[in-house]
């Protein structure tokens, strides 16, 4: 459904200070003759966290895929617009290297790369160059430990990481998203396979890494995004249905009727 | 009315069953029926065999009207130093252009590289020895300032260029059965192209490569034709990749025709039979349980 609003949105929040991390202008993005991102615009601060809310087939992924680029290996995916990185707009960047290792990125359905935990962890930092092994063990654990799975794995960090359980693997992939030490860390539905105790745990520790970075936390649970997102951003249909500071999006007047209805569960 | 449609769908259900399961031991019959025969042809001359002479003597005189003698030493090292070279020549090139195929090249490369190797894989062996005698011994002469171009060289360069489609074609497939998503997620960690190869798409389809080195390996070691028109089919123990070597299974070939049935030159000629299928028992054998080693680990 369009929405004429929806080019506005920036002016109603405010102009963005100086210099936003992440900036997106009127992006566009079609598989084939499907569009699925409908023109969107928005910018993320640094040190934010900007949760992204919305149904299935809103566009969350794709947004995603978009801003690091691995949307390149879609081969059908056209895109248009802007999507700025810190002020380089990256569908026309050289180093895309670079770029990803800018950011962090955790998938919904956790990929444990088929090498041992510890290589899993120290797969970007050997990418990047590095090579001496007190300060790859150093990382190893730190990751580890931020991603609570630390106390599980430790004595087994050379047994195979797609041994590990389907929490554990997303856990392990979030450890891996930290390895490289990313400015912007996006999260795609981490919690999905995740238990509420350690979930609790992880999103302790996503408070304390937003000091260092900026992160994109897409979420299907609506109360994620409500104790974690300085701002948040409901995506529906491949447009912005609103985006505000989080107090604003949960409060009993957002400005569009729908963010009520679906923040409150009485979607449709 | 139910009831006996019931029980006809149960019976061509076991039916079905039964010619499935013959299907699956037709597979070890034939195999055990081909090793029995042929071992049946040689067995009798097993009694008056010196087998440490058999096996290690690089004597190959058959044909003597005086004493026979009946050393393989030549022919299996011939055999196996074939191999060996073509295989060095022939893993890097396969696999090279089936990681090639499979990661670096666009659509429209692909297909063309895909039709182009099968048409490799479609050429008689035959044709691969013509080519050997035509082609590449006047190059490897010119090139080398060697004194006969049908040599080991010669024949391996034809055994590379014969079990790189199978390498490729196999290769291919082992690297196109790694998930996608481990692409991308070594790509968004920062890996080049080159580091998501050699540190994911390597070790997730080690097996695959590994069954597709060993195919071309079989290939090699079975190939008959080809080494016997280009190898220069001369029986002594290789010091140079520019020597002429002979293979047992050209050996096989070249002198089946002109034994008599049943005398020992023709029984040690099936000797030889099953010490080929010897060779490639343990190389399959070998292949499993490398591969076993490493799904364990």
């Amino acid at each position: 459904m369009p929405n004429p609003n929806v080019s506005t949105f920036s002016a109603s929040v405010g102009a963005p200070p100086v210099s936003p991390k992440v900036e997106v202008r009127d992006l566009r993005l079609a598989y084939g003759a499907k569009e699925v991102l409908h023109g969107i615009s928005f910018h993320i601060d640094p040190n934010e966290i900007l949760g992204v809310i919305g149904p299935a087939q809103s566009g969350k992924t794709s947004l995603l895929r978009c801003v690091n680029r691995t949307i390149d290996f879609t081969a059908s995916a056209r895109t248009s617009g802007v999507v700025k990185v810190d002020g380089e707009d990256v569908r026309t960047l050289r180093d895309v290297y670079g770029l990803r290792r800018k950011i962090g990125m955790v998938a919904p359905l956790p990929v444990g790369l088929p090498l041992s935990i510890y290589d899993n962890v120290a797969f970007a930092p050997r990418a990047a160059g590095l090579r001496d092994k007190g300060r790859l063990n150093d990382l190893v654990e730190r990751c580890l430990t931020q991603a609570a799975l630390w106390d599980e794995v430790k004595d087994r960090l050379d047994s195979l990481g797609t041994k590990l359980s389907g929490g554990q693997q997303q856990r392990l992939t979030i450890a891996r998203a930290l390895s490289h030490e990313p400015e912007i860390l996006c999260l795609d539905e981490f919690s999905i396979a995740i238990d509420p105790v350690t979930t609790m745990r992880i999103e302790d520790v996503l408070k304390e890494l937003r000091r260092n970075m900026t992160i994109i936390l897409v979420t299907n649970l609506v109360q994620q995004a409500r104790r974690l997102a300085n701002r948040t951003m409901f995506l529906w249909n491949g447009e912005i249905i609103e985006i505000d500071r989080t107090e604003a999006m949960f409060s009993d007047s957002p400005k569009d009727k729908r963010t009520y209805d679906y923040v409150n569960g009485i979607f449709g | 009315m139910t009831s006996k449609r019931g029980t006809l769908d149960l019976l061509s259900e076991r039916a079905i069953e039964a010619l499935i399961r013959l299907c699956g031991i037709s597979a070890i019959l034939f195999v055990f029926g081909i090793f029995f025969f042929v071992f049946r042809e040689g067995a009798p001359f097993l009694r008056h065999l010196d087998l440490g002479e058999f096996l290690f003597s690089k004597s190959w005189i058959p044909t003597s009207q005086t004493v026979p003698k009946y050393g393989v030493g030549a022919l299996i090292v011939g055999s196996l130093s074939v191999t060996a070279v073509a295989m060095a020549i022939a893993v890097p090139f396969g696999l090279g252009a089936a990681v090639f195929i499979s990661e670096f090249c666009g659509r429209k490369t692909k297909e063309t590289l895909k039709i182009v190797i099968e048409l490799l894989a479609a050429i008689p062996s035959v044709v691969w020895g013509f080519v050997g005698l035509s082609v590449m011994s006047p190059l490897l002469i010119n090139t080398f300032h060697t004194p006969i171009g049908v040599n080991m060289l010669n024949g391996a360069l034809l055994l590379a260029l014969m079990s790189v489609p199978i390498m490729v074609s196999i290769g291919e497939d082992a690297l196109k059965a790694v998930p996608d998503s481990f692409r991308e997620a070594a790509i968004a960690l920062g890996a080049t192209r080159w580091q998501m190869v050699y540190r994911v798409l390597l070790p997730a389809s080690k097996n695959g490569l590994l069954a597709a080195v060993l195919l071309g390996v079989g290939r090699a070691i079975g190939e008959t034709m080809a080494v016997l028109m280009a190898t220069g089919h001369s029986v002594r123990i290789p010091t140079s990749i520019f020597d002429p070597v002979r293979t047992l299974t050209a050996t096989i070939a070249a002198e089946l025709g002109e034994t008599s049935k049943g005398s020992d030159h023709y029984q040690v000629l099936f000797l030889i039979g099953v010490l080929l299928f010897t060779i490639t028992f343990i190389v399959n054998l070998t292949a499993d349980l490398v591969v076993k080693g490493i799904r364990k680990q």
